[in-house]
């Protein structure tokens, strides 16, 4: 096993055959599988047990059948469906088929799930899981109350402690090193930067897995944590490497109005009831089959309809209601408590007697680095970068397509975070070390100087929020070309701006306003290749909802997005290169997407 | 870090406040008398999470004719200003912590969080704290509030006497980094020690069963999220870094009284020790700051209970 550490120029080098960067569900279920087998290190910007797959609630889906009939296959459908057909169907086969395992596998590991009377793993009703292709919702949510992410988060972080995995916390990676070798560009490792101290280090890795999540911060209404910036996503981007299908953001419709903070859909599932001003039950218009349980796009959809056509709740009209009232209190404490406190402590209103406000809030990132169903990272529509791999929400394999279901996140970190462990360890037992470049961190010491040493009057708090500002105006729920060309205006513009932050805090010791600043950097490159790839797709599907072209075009548009970083930029802008993938079929040829 | 240095640094801090003359005093008394009351409250709300007082509010509307009724705000909420004076310390600048005010506009149902990051983004960027998820449920943002450790993301300011000024510090007991970022890894040691994951034999071909009942025994202690809130309240913590500690001992019930765990035994050998539960002396300040709402308190006296008498699962 390798593992060193030493200290040239004062950048510390250290070896370990696998360099896993994030400490999510992804990340730690990738190092449970690599660290009894190699050196493993993972290298996090967030103590582990702060990420972000602790906020997820609901559940994680897998045909277990424990309460009801079901099938993968039928989860497969409903994922590839859910995905508005452009989910790779062998993908979505893998997630749903390997589902049953990943449960398992949590339940065996510790994870406290709700049981059954007969002492089973309990299931709960989904958007968009139904019996029999769509008959009906299915209990298919493997669940414990609404803090199933806790509960996963913190069993792998404690499986991670029994198996003694080595954590960097607050290393905060900023750069990929790759080097050519026999005329491929193969991985090298990663460089990254100590919060505490301020130093750099370079983990040398024979292969590493990004697990860095997804990038909401780029909206100002996000159920995402503020440390959600996209800088794995950004360090591939900036590195050449393609991005894909990055158009796909999912706004999940119930953040309590005016804050973002998740709700989770599990309260529908247990038959919570969305309502406009006059109490209407609106779904049952836009979805009269399965109606609140429809997939989360037409939802948000109906929702944002509702307060456009003016049927909005609220002084300014501008939410709609969640209405749990008639669950009881016993269905509330037992199985939603955490919900229930949210709305009472940050909107001072009680589910068990009130409805809640709710809005949609951007959630989650159904595109991102691309890979193959081992994880591997593609450097385009199929060739394989060795020795890097992918997993959760920063990957795109595409299991999701054009929109994602619910409780098939906390799946997918768990498959695919599994997969990428397995074949990473795989391939570093059977590799050597990749030989470090010189000047390996020379990139990253220079960008750190030159924020840190600016002498620009920009306040990177101003950027972001006009950054934000603009993304939820713009290239939210609702897009047409000319709302999408004004965010890349904005964006142009800000991105001008952006070299000339102004660093205030000029110490090495925890400088967040350092961290802060190199983060806007990122949100900026991906909001633009977010706004980029929206424009281009000339069609509406899943999550893309095009007021200018408001039909899907399978003719065109069955394909994914690929979006390249080339050199030749215009003021402001980056360079980006569109091109096109096609789309996996199995069995599932497109249809008419009704609910 | 050692255990000298470890002291050291407490002592640095502790005596930094003292001749500034530590504004949180006179909190910190007062938290301590209302605690017995504040438990009394909350045992009387049985296993719920909710603060007391949430069951009678509860109470209240339920006689209220409409079924249903909307929130609707009557008009919309003023923003006001509100003094924040936050303890800050960098140690490559400053020989000790010093109190620093700012004032802030605040809107009634923002968060404390909110005001640190108005003064961090609009005022003074240099201002250092962890956050992450912004709704109690990471952990990242335990603090020492008004001379309470609260979640700054989970304490509004509603809740406050604004005609005065907010007090915000680190949390005690773990060495302090800068503003109100302290070293964690001390706290993580001893959750770490208390082998904080289930262990049993054998290996079942589908989920391990376990009846509903099981589950609930433990389901108060799952909900931890290792934000050290009630660690650092504890003022045996406070003296004697050595303690486990309230979170350690409440990872380690999680598992103690998991009926899939063989492992229980092992935990209670480790916790008998004389850094173990039995350094506990009841004052239900882990309790009070627990902030979600888990029965600390109650959680240790079980653990002691089964050292005593074994495990009833």
């Amino acid at each position: 096993m390798a593992e060193t550490t030493t200290v040239t120029d004062g950048i510390h080098y250290h070896q370990h055959d696998v360099v896993i960067v994030g400490a999510g569900g992804a990340g730690m279920r990738a190092a449970i599988e690599a660290a009894p087998k190699a050196s493993t290190a993972v290298i996090t910007k967030l103590y582990p047990t702060r990420s972000h797959t602790g906020a997820a609630q609901g559940g994680m889906a897998a045909a277990l059948a424990n309460v009801e009939e079901d099938s993968n296959e039928w989860h497969t459908y409903d994922t590839v469906k859910g995905g508005d057909y452009l989910t790779d169907q062998d993908s979505a086969e893998i997630l749903t088929r390997e589902a049953i395992d990943a449960v398992y596998d949590l339940e065996n590991m510790g994870l406290p799930f709700n049981r059954t009377p007969e002492g089973k793993i309990d299931q709960r009703r989904f958007g968009g899981h139904t019996r029999d292709h769509g008959k009906a919702p299915v209990r298919r949510a493997c669940y414990a109350a609404d803090r199933t992410g806790h509960m996963i988060l913190q069993t792998l972080y404690q499986n991670c402690v029994k198996h003694g995995v080595e954590f960097f916390n607050e290393f905060y990676a900023l750069d990929l090193v790759m080097a050519e070798v026999d005329g491929v560009q193969r991985v090298s490792g990663i460089v990254a930067y100590e919060l505490a101290t301020g130093e750099i280090h370079v983990f040398q890795g024979k292969s590493v897995v990004f697990a860095t999540g997804g990038f909401g911060k780029i909206f100002k209404t996000t159920s995402n944590a503020h440390t959600l910036t996209g800088d794995g996503v950004g360090i591939i981007w900036r590195k050449g490497l393609p991005l894909e299908d990055m158009e796909f953001y999912q706004f999940h419709p119930t953040g309590l109005a005016g804050l973002g903070i998740l709700l989770t859909e599990g309260a529908r599932g247990e038959g919570a009831i969305l309502r406009n001003a006059s109490g209407e039950r609106f779904m049952e218009r836009y979805a009269p089959t399965i109606k609140d349980l429809a997939p989360r796009d037409i939802v948000a959809r109906s929702m944002v309809q509702e307060v456009l056509d003016g049927r909005g709740a609220g002084p300014n009209k501008d939410y709609v209601y969640l209405d749990t009232t008639h669950l009881g209190a016993e269905v509330l404490e037992t199985k939603l408590p955490d919900i229930t406190e949210f709305a009472r402590t940050y909107l001072g209103v009680d589910p068990v007697t009130e409805r809640v406000p709710v809005y949609p809030t951007a959630h989650y990132a159904m595109g991102g680095i691309p890979t193959n169903n081992d994880a591997e990272v593609l450097s385009d529509n199929d060739t394989v970068v060795p020795g890097l791999y992918a997993a959760g929400e920063c990957a795109c394999v595409s299991v999701h397509g054009a929109n994602r279901l619910g409780t098939n996140s906390l799946l997918d970190i768990n498959v695919f975070g599994k997969r990428a462990g397995n074949n990473a360890v795989a391939y570093a037992l059977g590799a050597d070390f990749v030989p470090l470049p010189t000047g390996a961190a020379d990139g990253v010491v220079k960008l750190l100087a030159q924020l840190r040493e600016g002498t620009g009057t920009e306040s990177v708090a101003e950027i972001r929020k006009a950054l934000q500002e603009t993304m939820d105006r713009n290239a939210q729920v609702f897009r047409t070309e000319e709302t999408l060309q004004t965010a890349l205006d904005d964006i142009a513009a800000l991105r001008e701006r952006y070299p000339n932050v102004r660093i205030h805090d000029r110490g090495r010791r925890f400088n967040t306003d350092l961290l802060e600043a190199v983060e806007l950097g990122f949100l900026l490159d991906l909001a633009e290749v977010l706004v980029v790839s929206a424009i281009n797709r000339k069609e509406s599907r899943g999550a893309h909802m095009r007021d200018d072209f408001p039909k899907r075009d399978d003719e065109t548009y069955m394909l994914h997005t690929m979006a390249y970083r080339t050199d030749a930029g215009a003021a402001g802008a980056q360079g980006i290169r569109l091109d096109w993938k096609p789309v996996r079929v199995t069995h599932y040829q497109p249809q008419e997407r009704k609910y | 870090m050692s255990d000298d240095e470890k002291k050291n640094e407490d002592s640095k801090g502790f005596e930094g406040a003292a001749e500034t003359g530590d504004p949180t005093a006179q909190a910190d008394a007062a938290a301590e008398a209302t605690t017995a009351d504040a438990q009394s409250a909350m045992s009387s709300s049985g296993t719920s999470a909710e603060p007391a007082g949430s069951a009678a509010e509860a109470a209240d509307r339920d006689v209220e004719p409409a079924p249903a009724a909307a929130a609707e705000p009557v008009e919309a909420p003023q923003s006001f200003p509100v003094t924040v004076i936050v303890r800050r310390y960098d140690p490559e600048v400053d020989d000790e912590p010093r109190w620093v005010d700012y004032d802030v506009q605040m809107y009634p149902t923002e968060r404390i969080l909110d005001a640190l990051h108005r003064i961090k983004w609009e005022q003074d960027p240099s201002l250092a704290f962890r956050r992450s998820c912004a709704h109690g449920v990471c952990g990242s943002d335990a603090m020492r509030i008004n001379g309470k450790n609260r979640l700054a993301c989970k304490a509004l300011v509603k809740d406050f006497d604004t005609s005065k000024p907010i007090y915000v510090e680190a949390i005690k007991g773990l060495p302090l980094e800068k503003d109100l970022i302290v070293n964690m890894e001390p706290f993580f040691d001893s959750f770490r020690e208390i082998q904080p994951f289930l262990q049993a034999t054998g290996k079942p071909e589908k989920e391990r069963h376990q009846t509903i009942a099981q589950r609930e025994r433990f389901d108060d202690t799952t909900k931890c999220i290792l934000c050290a809130a009630c660690t650092t309240s504890c003022p045996v913590f406070w003296t004697d870094g050595q303690y486990f500690g309230p979170a350690a001992i409440v990872n380690a019930h999680r598992f103690i009284f998991d009926s899939r765990d063989e492992a229980s035994q092992v935990r209670l050998d480790i916790l008998n020790d004389q850094e173990g539960v039995w350094r506990c002396r009841t004052t239900f300040n882990c309790t009070d700051a627990c902030p979600r709402g888990i029965q600390v308190t109650k959680a240790i006296a079980e653990v002691k209970q089964a050292m005593m008498t074994g495990v009833k699962l």
